[in-house]
């Protein structure tokens, strides 16, 4: 008994004695690594001459890090890992019961935003909601339903698209353009700019129907490019890179949200604020969000849903059992980009300004991060994903207390994408999948079983 | 003995006549004429490379031939002439339905949902063109009820009936060439065209496929074409065997006339340098019988 007291507290030791070395290690690999990194800066003085200023306090903060973080690292996070792994090799398998929350998640998700902007307004009041419920309701919707539409189209039919965002600006373009030359309504142009874009998702079909891979990826790019630099030169229409402003808002059954006497507010003896109409485009854009979801759901589960699945599969397969891949194909374009519409022309009535630049690449690639972030095909996956993403990106503005630790020039905005990529780093290797890499049958015999992402296929284009 | 050499079927299901199919400068096949006849297992053999799987890549379309017509009668008395429709008609209105060499499963589905996706045409006509089926016209939920009772059929047949909603992935070999047999059944072809279906399989496995595959002509009717390198599974149950090499036929009829053929004997074991003469004369013999037959 003693003896193995004694050999554990040996053992204790010598990890210690270890962890202590190899923090010494790192203390002085750091120090080599930011001496002159760090430590050193060269600046400008007021004679505009260049002088060295010596930071060697910021060099032993970093150097105390890596050592401390080292040292904890080898004394207490590796054992407990090691321990924690003994254990559950020892444990026997035990099916887990899925819990109420796993099990109802979509739906306590919905209800949860549908409940959202009462409890913000009751927290935060009727001028403290308008950030919560504008920046970071409505633009994580609008990131959920872009990526669910892209998700068709990627994560259905393994047509990878990297010009998305050019569906999004005929959307959006297609309201604000008509509605300020011919002043129609919201509520006749939302589906009008959906058939637009599908429209324009079957032109972009057509020339890519042969390419695979790569290739469709790059031609899909341009595409988006080449709707970006029309809508920038076509200046009699567009008004070019000045953009389309003074867009009409959007109206509840013709009640019309300004501070008129039959205003919304005035009508309902609110006091006049933005706020409502904010809130109006919240539930707006969630009810956009839930017909793509609905859409998707159905779909999956008809003949064409499951030959997208199948064409990302095995094309070749697809084409024996008498299905015609041209038309599956452009199906999926068309429903991806009908879907990205929507989201276009409702992202022009929030703004109330539409100009290029809010469709250039990036975007594109954000809207693709999230699909494959969340895991191809997976709409909770994908919901979390933007929630994440864009989410995550907008709260990095709120963290005003990092100016105390790192001086008052620190933006953390600034860093935003850095943190991004840095994220999709991460999560790529944790999740290889995305977040939820599993997929969902369609129709089952005796039991629903989700199939592993091992097993589906990415899709070849 | 006449030898049995007489090509003419009674009732072919299959016609090809005189087909070639040129890659640039190699003729993979030659002026290639057979027929398969209805309700028959027509074999296709021939040493490795001999064009059997650009045969079968023309008659379904994945392949255009270069000369050639191929036409097949289905029990209606309709025509087609497959080489001028495209590959996925061939399978939806001439009903030939096709599985390949290397097997090509949709992995990441379920064993239920590879056979779904093999009636989607079927199952595509009954929502309406989706249109119906998306909100939810009853005739879709009837008719995608009888498309997993089909399924479900073909899945006892094949016995995979307890892997349904496993990952088609995740089944062994032997499963996925029985798999990909169901799926292509599903089509509810006339000609199950199957691109060496017992490659790979052991013995056991082979036994079991030579009575699936015996099974699906007796009780469909169907007319079998395949492509096949183990003999025992040839030789058990085909009627009728077809000879390629260097894409041209050597040798055609049924299984006992091909085995005993020197033809097919000098193709497959190739034949000693004193012998070469001897066969040569014998094959010139049974040319001169043939041409005597013919004439």
């Amino acid at each position: 008994m003693a003896n193995i007291a004694s050999t554990t507290a040996s053992a204790g030791t010598e990890v210690t004695a270890r962890a202590l070395r190899e923090a010494v290690f790192a203390g002085l690999v750091t120090l080599g690594l930011f001496v002159l990194f760090v430590g050193l800066k060269t600046d400008q003085n007021i004679r505009n001459e260049l002088i060295l200023t010596q930071r060697w306090g910021l060099l032993a903060t970093f150097v105390i890090i890596a050592m401390v973080g080292r040292f904890l690292m080898v004394a207490y996070a590796q054992p407990w890992l090691a321990q924690r792994k003994a254990t559950k090799a020892a444990a026997p398998e035990v099916v887990k019961e899925e819990s109420f929350f796993s099990r109802n998640f979509s739906k306590i998700a919905i209800v949860a935003l549908i409940l959202y902007p009462p409890v913000i307004l009751a927290l935060t009041g009727v001028q403290g909601s308008l950030k919560w419920v504008d920046n970071f309701g409505i633009q994580i919707l609008i990131y959920v339903m872009l990526a669910w539409g892209l998700n068709i189209v990627v994560g259905l039919a393994g047509l990878l698209d990297l010009g998305y965002v050019a569906f999004y600006a005929v959307g959006a373009y297609s309201y604000a353009l008509l509605s300020s030359y011919f002043g129609l309504s919201f509520w006749v142009l939302l589906p009008i700019a959906g058939l637009l874009a599908a429209c324009w998702g079957i032109i972009l079909g057509f020339p890519v129907l042969r390419l695979r891979g790569d290739y469709l990826a790059i031609v899909t790019l341009a595409f988006g490019e080449i709707i970006r630099l029309v809508l920038i030169n076509w200046t009699e229409v567009t008004k070019g890179t000045f953009g389309v402003s003074g867009i009409a808002k959007a109206t509840l059954f013709g009640i019309k949200f300004d501070a008129s006497k039959d205003g919304f507010a005035a009508m309902m003896g609110l006091p006049i604020s933005s706020a409502y109409y904010k809130i109006f485009l919240f539930y707006l854009i969630l009810g956009l969000c839930m017909i793509t979801a609905f859409v998707t759901i159905r779909l999956r589960r008809m003949p064409v849903g499951r030959a997208w699945e199948a064409l990302r599969e095995d094309e070749i397969a697809c084409r024996s059992l008498g299905i015609n891949t041209t038309t599956t194909k452009l199906t999926a374009f068309a429903t991806g980009a009908m879907f990205g519409g929507f989201a276009g022309s409702f992202f022009a009535v929030r703004q109330g300004f539409v100009s290029p630049e809010s469709f250039v690449f990036l975007e594109s690639a954000v809207i693709l991060a999230i699909v494959v972030l969340g895991g191809m095909g997976s709409l909770t996956g994908i919901a979390i994903a933007a929630i994440v993403m864009i989410g995550g990106t907008e709260i990095l503005r709120e963290l005003t207390f990092l100016k105390v630790i790192f001086g008052p020039n620190f933006t953390p905005e600034l860093y935003r994408m850095l943190i991004f990529g840095l994220a999709m780093v991460i999560v790529m290797v944790w999740k290889p999948r995305g977040f939820v890499g599993s997929r969902e049958p369609t129709a089952f015999l005796r039991e629903r079983k989700a199939v592993s992402g091992s097993f589906t296929k990415e899709g070849h284009g | 003995m006449a030898p049995e050499t007489s090509t003419m079927t009674k009732d072919p299901i299959l016609k090809v006549e005189h087909l070639s199919m040129r890659f640039g400068g190699l003729m993979a096949i030659n002026d290639f004429s057979f027929e398969a006849g209805r309700g028959d297992i027509t074999a296709l053999i021939g040493p490795n490379g001999a064009g059997k799987t650009t045969v079968f890549n023309c008659i379904t379309g994945f392949y255009k031939p270069t000369m050639g017509m191929i036409t097949m009668r289905q029990r209606s008395g309709k025509e087609y002439l497959l080489e001028r429709l495209p590959d996925f008609e061939i399978t939806k209105q001439a009903r030939v339905a096709r599985t390949f060499q290397n097997i090509r499963m949709f992995s990441g589905m379920t064993v239920l949902e590879n056979l779904l996706v093999a009636q989607h045409n079927k199952l595509m006509l009954a929502s309406g063109y989706t249109f119906l089926g998306l909100f939810g016209f009853p005739a879709y939920r009837q008719a995608s009820k009888e498309a997993i009772e089909l399924a479900r059929h073909w899945l006892e047949r094949a016995s995979l009936i307890d892997r349904a909603d496993d990952p088609a992935g995740d089944l062994p070999y032997g499963a996925q060439r029985r798999l990909e047999i169901a799926r292509a059944m599903c089509t509810e072809p006339e000609l199950l065209c199957l691109d060496e279906p017992a490659a790979g399989l052991n013995p056991r496995e082979s036994h079991s496929l030579n009575e699936l595959l015996q099974s699906i002509r007796r009780d469909t009717g169907t007319s079998i074409l395949l492509i096949e390198h183990d003999m025992s599974v040839v030789m058990e149950i085909s009627d009728h065997v077809v000879v390629l090499e260097y894409g041209q036929k050597i040798s055609d009829g049924n299984p006992d006339f091909v085995k005993n053929d020197p033809k097919v004997i000098a193709a497959y074991l190739g034949v000693e340098d004193e012998e070469v003469e001897q066969v040569i004369e014998q094959i010139e013999e049974i040319e001169g019988e043939q041409g005597g037959i013919k004439q």
